[in-house]
């Protein structure tokens, strides 16, 4: 029978190109490439920081110069030599655009091919978006409407310069400058990021988004990212990156922080796009983030988080569940094909009494990909009462990818109760022939049964994202069936 | 609406189907019976056109085109539908959202725009209830869960939404209580009219007291060793498939 058959699918797959991989030429005001207490000292300088944001930096690249990369995740790379990486890359045209009409117009194209029309998001979903191209904010939407409430969200660098008695309370206090290697590098050298502060008992009346973007050549991206709710606040904060392919590996090593103060939430969705490498392994994002919040009493933080790109991933958002009665949630989707490599989960950490925790992980494995769960538990020898649900499923594609689980549980209370549920499946013949009899070809089938898997974590995502997430899906699995 | 010529069929090089010849009009029931491994799935499975399965030998005519080349969802855009004896589950994709898509992706293919909520609404309401489907139903996940009898009415459930010029039941009758039988087959008889067909393939006579055949066929070793009327299978039900084997071999 003349079919599509299996072998096609991957032919297709491997030929396939990334669907974003363009490249925009905005002249950029790039540092030379190298690390040393100079470069951290001229990056500061260009942000025109204090001098304690300097000494900061500083102490964070000696921490730095101390530490040695972690080499414990189930990821094989060749490290980057990080010499080689240039940190600091700002688009020229640089002063803050009042209308879009100001914005280079090269780069509102570079929106447009991504199907992201701030102008129409302005007006369909009325979410204020903070645009990051290569480190420095261009556009700030909606800040008006925010301000009238008293919610701040505006870049890292410029809360530096206006909220500085809020940034120095805050930064590094969830995820100290010493964590770990890459949060140490990022606290170093962070170009810039988002930050956010919602003021005591507001409910923030729309969706914060942020499009992070890679962009210049051989620059590694270094967000920081600070968000902040106050007592009885609630925000939810979106994070969506896309990037252009390059042949040479980038390096990504965000830090994020989340602070919940007494009964307040913070909801932080990302959507990761970016860019895989190609079918034969080559190039590709090394995406290494360190994202941590922190829950005071009653308070709630909710990661919400769908991976389908870059070559490898390191990731474990997580809360320290400090606060009694406070509830840390955990739901993520990563997607891995031809030879990605993803080593993600979180921590839930309980410290105070009554605290629960939420941890549901989705991994979908395809090609010759590595897909890893890696979560810890962690109770509290004085957390009374904790309660951890965890649920982490794998879907399996072809017979040439892997998908593991690391679960970790440190119950030091008795009163605990720790659940741990996993299934491993692998989409069947029988299930796409089953599709196929009733008129679905095997593309959309594979988008079915993805979708269908994924379903639980899809919900938690803000409407708007979640159509985009689903599209994500179905792009970054298109042709791959075993 | 469906012929079948000298068909030779097999799996991984085992011959199943050693020359069936077959042939069903616009408004018949045809009935395959057989014993197990008599190849009658196979030939559900090769009607449907499952990739495993290749034919060696013979045709296989649908509305006067060859299929041979067409893949599994061209067939079924042409109006083919099988009734699986094992319905897949799939966690997750509710029946609703399942059938939607099976109806859209098959209007796409017949170059149709999707179907409106609107109409696609009524026809889940009016659909379900003539086969006597609670619409609570429609939102679980297809098959996870499901009774046996539940598949088999999803099932047919999907056949009456899709409206299929031929639909091969294959086994549908298997793991049914004499309720459950009586709702399929009163929702195969309703579906049924003069312009489309079905090919009911069982091991027992009992689903035919429900849907009467017009030609009932033997099935043994991959061949049609026996065709006859409605009473042939009473009389399968009487003496088993032995004689038929007896008589046969003489």
């Amino acid at each position: 029978m003349n079919k599509y058959t299996e072998d096609d699918l991957r032919e297709e797959l491997k030929t396939k190109e990334y669907e974003y991989g363009f490249y925009t030429d905005i002249e950029s005001d790039t540092l030379p490439p190298g690390l040393n207490e100079d470069i951290v000292r001229a990056i500061s300088k260009k942000k025109n920081e204090p001098e304690w944001m300097t000494e900061w930096r500083l102490e964070a690249f000696r921490g730095w110069l101390e530490m040695e990369e972690p080499e414990w995740a189930n990821v094989i790379y060749e490290k980057p030599d990080f010499q080689a990486i240039s940190y600091y890359s700002a688009p020229n045209k640089k002063p803050k655009y009042d209308s879009l009409d100001e914005v280079d117009p090269e780069l509102l194209d570079t929106f447009n091919k991504l199907g992201i029309s701030i102008d129409e998001q302005k007006k369909l979903t009325g979410v204020a978006m903070d645009v990051v191209v290569d480190s420095v904010s261009v556009a700030t939407t909606f800040k008006k409407t925010l301000a009238e409430k008293g919610i701040v969200f505006c870049s890292i660098s410029e809360a530096i310069q206006e909220h500085p008695e809020l940034v120095k309370k805050y930064l590094g206090t969830v995820v100290p400058r010493t964590d770990n290697f890459y949060a140490a590098l990022n606290s170093a050298v962070f170009s810039d990021g988002s930050f956010c502060y919602i003021p005591k008992g507001v409910h923030c009346p729309m969706e914060l988004s942020t499009y992070f973007r890679i962009n210049q050549a051989g620059t590694g991206q270094f967000e920081r990212t600070l968000v902040i709710a106050d007592e009885g606040s609630y925000v939810s904060y979106l994070e969506g990156c896309t990037a252009p392919s390059r042949d040479e590996n980038q390096l990504h090593a965000a830090v994020v922080e989340l602070i919940a103060l007494d009964d307040a939430e913070i909801k932080y969705s990302t959507v990761q796009n970016w860019f895989p490498g190609n079918a034969k392994g080559e190039g590709g994002v090394f995406n290494f983030v360190t994202k941590r919040g922190i829950c005071h009493d009653r308070s709630k933080i909710s990661w919400t988080q769908v991976e389908t790109g870059s070559a490898v991933t390191w990731k474990y958002p997580s809360c320290v569940l400090k606060g009694n009665d406070s509830v840390g949630e955990f739901y993520s989707i990563a997607v891995t094909n031809n030879y990605q490599q993803a080593d993600t989960g979180t921590k839930m950490i309980h410290l105070g009494k009554n605290t629960r925790s939420t941890i549901i992980s989705k991994g979908i494995s395809a090609g010759k990909s590595q897909n890893s769960y890696r979560g810890l538990v962690k109770v509290n020898s004085r957390a009374e009462n904790a309660r951890n649900f965890s649920q982490c499923d794998s879907l399996l594609m072809g017979n040439e990818c892997g998908a593991h689980t690391f679960p970790y549980i440190e119950a030091n209370n008795k009163s605990a109760q720790i659940e741990h549920e996993a299934t491993t499946s692998k989409i069947g013949e029988d299930q796409i022939f089953y599709c196929n009899q009733r008129g679905i070809d095997t593309e959309k089938a594979i988008a079915l049964i993805v979708n269908g898997f994924s379903k639980e974590v899809l919900n938690k995502l803000p409407m708007e994202f979640a159509v985009e997430a689903q599209k994500l899906l179905e792009i970054s699995l298109e042709g791959s069936v075993g | 609406m469906l012929r079948i010529n000298n068909l030779h069929a097999g799996v991984e090089g085992k011959s199943i189907l050693k020359g069936i010849d077959l042939e069903i009009k616009p408004g018949e029931i045809h009935a395959i019976m057989g014993p197990n491994g008599s190849g009658k799935s196979t030939l559900a499975s090769v009607v449907a056109g499952k990739e495993e399965y290749e034919i060696s030998e013979g045709e296989i005519f649908y509305e006067g085109e060859d299929i041979e080349e067409l893949s599994v969802e061209e067939r079924a855009h042409k109006g083919i539908f099988m009734s699986f004896q094992y319905p897949v589950e799939i966690p997750g994709v509710t029946v609703t959202n399942f059938i939607k898509t099976a109806i859209n992706e098959t209007r796409k293919a017949q170059g149709k725009k999707e179907m409106p909520a609107n109409e696609m609404l009524k026809m889940l309401r009016d659909k379900s209830e003539m086969l006597d489907i609670d619409r609570k139903f429609l939102s679980r996940s297809l098959n996870e869960g499901f009774s046996g009898g539940e598949k088999k009415r999803n099932e047919i459930f999907q056949m009456a939404m899709l409206e299929p010029k031929l639909a091969i039941l294959d086994e549908t009758d298997s793991g049914l209580d004499i309720d459950a039988l009586k709702i399929v087959a009163n929702g195969v008889n309703i579906l049924r009219s003069e312009s489309n067909a079905v090919l009911v393939i069982t091991h027992y006579q009992r689903l035919l007291d429900y849907i009467i055949p017009d030609y009932v066929h033997v099935l043994m070793d991959g061949k049609i060793v026996k065709s006859g009327g409605k009473e042939l299978a009473h009389e399968l039900e009487e003496k088993g498939y032995d004689w038929i084997k007896d008589e046969v071999s003489v």
